[in-house]
């Protein structure tokens, strides 16, 4: 009986909210016809008319001349093979194949390290944030190497495992960076505060791939002569300062959301300015700017892909070079939707995540 | 054994071009209820947020329990150690349990270990009524309640002063009584209180000295009894008729 209600109720639906009136079945229509093509068109594309290790003679593909849709004139299929070839510098760069297990654990651990951060009732979650805590030890021992591990340099690094490594590590550097900006935007202290307002200012006021030449050209000035930071760990501190600066901003935004009462009932019974700023202020004022928070973290995910301009193989720079290669070339939109379905991933899943935060702060406060 | 606790001395605060205290003096003995009314602005809400430096005066003195209340953050801490207060708006902490809210203070500033704060927390949870709800969040709890922890979460301190600032203003009518009877209890402990309210039947019950403010000026310091039965100002007189007569 309730599959009757149930089909009832859409169609009831539907016909107040799709059908209500000539036009709104015209633009109705008219939709369902655009994402029809849309995805049809997309759909033989990438799957049906594509090719995937062999082309349409079922010869294994070898090179870009073996690709259907270069020998079959009219034929438009895409032909995958080039991030299939490519498929391990699209993951790890130029990492040497026999440590790239180190690669492999960080990433299988990953999501260990993230879920106490992220889900606030999971069992255990205090022995998760210990993890969470010795994680990047771990992860840094293993994906550059140490004792008894061989040193695998950042130069050999790319693909995914850069994008996530900047996105990652950006983020977590940027968090307790923003936290300290944010407050001393609002400390009483005129010094401290406009040192916080020019700082975030600046780096609000200026492009993201300014920064990131600077850091390659500048950091290098500031350091002793002879050292050169690794280019890596150049674009590292462009990519942190960077976010840091857009976070103290969504931050402060939850600070100014605490009612004043709460700081002077904190401070009436003797807490000090940072215990109550660390047990009353911030907890409740993080709590609001996560879904800010994340948005600008998909932004900077996304932004991550710039470093290719300083030489660095990103997800994006693997792809420029896959497709510089000869018998590749040319193959721009498989790699390009491939890099692009990739960077979606990643953030849709953050996205999504932000949009139950929301929810879940809505209901919390009820 | 008349100690005095709380000494105001010519205290003076500006706010910009405002003058909001104009040379308040005034002096509490230990044990003392005093209850101070006036119309809004007339500066009696900041008069009490001077004594525990939630506001900074400008000119004259403080004293509370032998410390002077300069910019001296020393003094401030140890002076709001001593002195409770208890806000119009609650001002719980919603994000922690009314058993947290109360044993944060004597775990963070008396440094109690946990378990022995979460007892006083208990103990006076009984005190105002309402053991049951420490497990709860102040959003889950009543307005007046709410008020009842928030003066737990004071106690829990043990303070030797407390200040209320319009504590059962925001309120629905059917909950002032449960929050003045804890107020009124606490008095007959022997608790030195200082209370800014409109409640005059609490004031005539339990107060032993009844300030009226005006202008940021005392203008009249009495018993109850003079106070309710003999004004002297002609501004006391117009108000109480307003606010009794309502």
């Amino acid at each position: 009986m309730s599959s009757v209600a149930s089909t009832y109720k859409i169609i009831l639906w539907s016909k107040k909210n799709l059908f209500s009136s000539w036009i709104n079945t015209l633009i109705t229509i008219l939709t369902i016809y655009f994402i029809y093509e849309v995805s049809f068109f997309f759909l033989d594309w990438a799957v049906f008319k594509a090719d995937f290790l062999t082309n349409f003679r079922g010869e294994r593909i070898i090179d870009r001349t073996f690709c259907s849709k270069n020998i079959e004139p009219g034929s438009y299929g895409a032909c995958w093979t080039i991030i299939h070839v490519r498929f391990y510098q699209f993951m790890y760069g130029f990492y040497p194949a026999a440590e790239v297990w180190r690669v492999n654990l960080v990433l299988f651990l990953l999501p260990f390290a993230l879920v106490a951060i992220f889900f606030d009732k999971i069992p255990f979650r205090k022995y998760f944030l210990y993890f969470t805590l010795v994680f990047p030890f771990i992860a840094f021992y293993l994906l550059y190497g140490g004792p008894s591990l061989t040193t695998v340099g950042t130069n050999k690094w790319g693909g995914l495992l850069v994008t996530l490594f900047l996105g990652v590590t950006g983020i977590a550097l940027a968090f307790p960076l923003s936290i300290a900006l944010a407050l001393g935007r609002k400390s009483n202290m005129p010094v401290i505060s406009l040192l916080c307002v020019i700082f975030i200012e600046f780096i609000r006021g200026v492009p993201l791939i300014t920064l990131l030449f600077t850091a390659n050209f500048m950091l290098p000035l500031f350091l002793p002569e002879g050292a050169s930071p690794d280019n890596l760990l150049r674009a590292l501190v462009a990519v942190t300062l960077f976010q840091s600066a857009y976070m103290a901003e969504a931050i402060r935004g939850g600070l100014q959301a605490i009612p004043k009462g709460q700081i002077e009932a904190a401070r009436s019974m003797g807490l000090t300015y940072w215990q109550s700023t660390r047990k009353i202020v911030l907890p409740q004022a993080l709590r609001i700017s996560i879904p800010p928070i994340v948005n600008t973290s998909i932004g900077l995910f996304k932004d991550t892909s710039l470093v290719l301009i300083i030489g660095l193989f990103d997800l994006l720079g693997i792809g420029r070079a896959a497709l510089a290669d000869m018998s590749w070339t040319k193959l721009y939109y498989e790699v390009y939707v491939f890099v692009a379905i990739v960077f979606f991933i990643f953030c849709f899943a953050m996205s999504r995540y932000s949009l139950y935060l929301e929810k879940k702060l809505r209901t919390d406060n009820n | 054994m008349s100690e005095k606790v709380i000494t105001l001395d010519k205290v003076n605060k500006w706010y910009d071009d405002f003058h909001v205290l104009k040379d308040i003096d005034l002096e509490v003995i230990k044990g003392q209820k005093i209850v101070i009314c006036g119309p809004s602005g007339s500066g009696k809400s900041t008069m009490i947020r001077c004594i525990n430096r939630l506001e900074a005066h400008q000119k004259g003195t403080i004293v509370v329990h032998g410390t002077e209340l300069t910019s001296d953050l020393k003094n401030i801490d140890i002076i709001r150690r001593e002195v409770g207060m208890v806000f119009q708006q609650f001002n719980l902490f919603p994000h922690l349990s009314v058993l947290d809210n109360i044993s944060l203070a004597p775990i963070w500033v008396k440094k109690m270990s946990k378990k022995e704060a979460e007892e006083v927390a208990m103990v006076y949870l009984e005190k105002v009524k309402i053991p049951e709800q420490a497990l709860k969040f102040p959003g889950q709890l009543s307005g007046g309640q709410q008020q009842r922890v928030a003066i737990a979460r004071s106690l829990a301190m043990n303070p030797q002063i407390m200040l209320f600032d319009e504590p059962t203003s925001a309120l629905d009518p059917e909950m002032i009584k449960e929050v003045l009877d804890v107020m009124t209890q606490l008095a007959e402990e022997g608790m030195t209180m200082l209370v800014v309210t409109h409640e005059m039947g609490f004031a005539k019950t339990v107060a032993d000295q009844m300030i009226f403010m005006d202008e940021g000026k005392i203008v009249e310091q009495a018993s109850p009894q003079e106070f309710f039965t003999s004004p002297k100002s002609d501004r006391t007189k117009l108000f109480l008729s307003q606010i009794l007569n309502h």
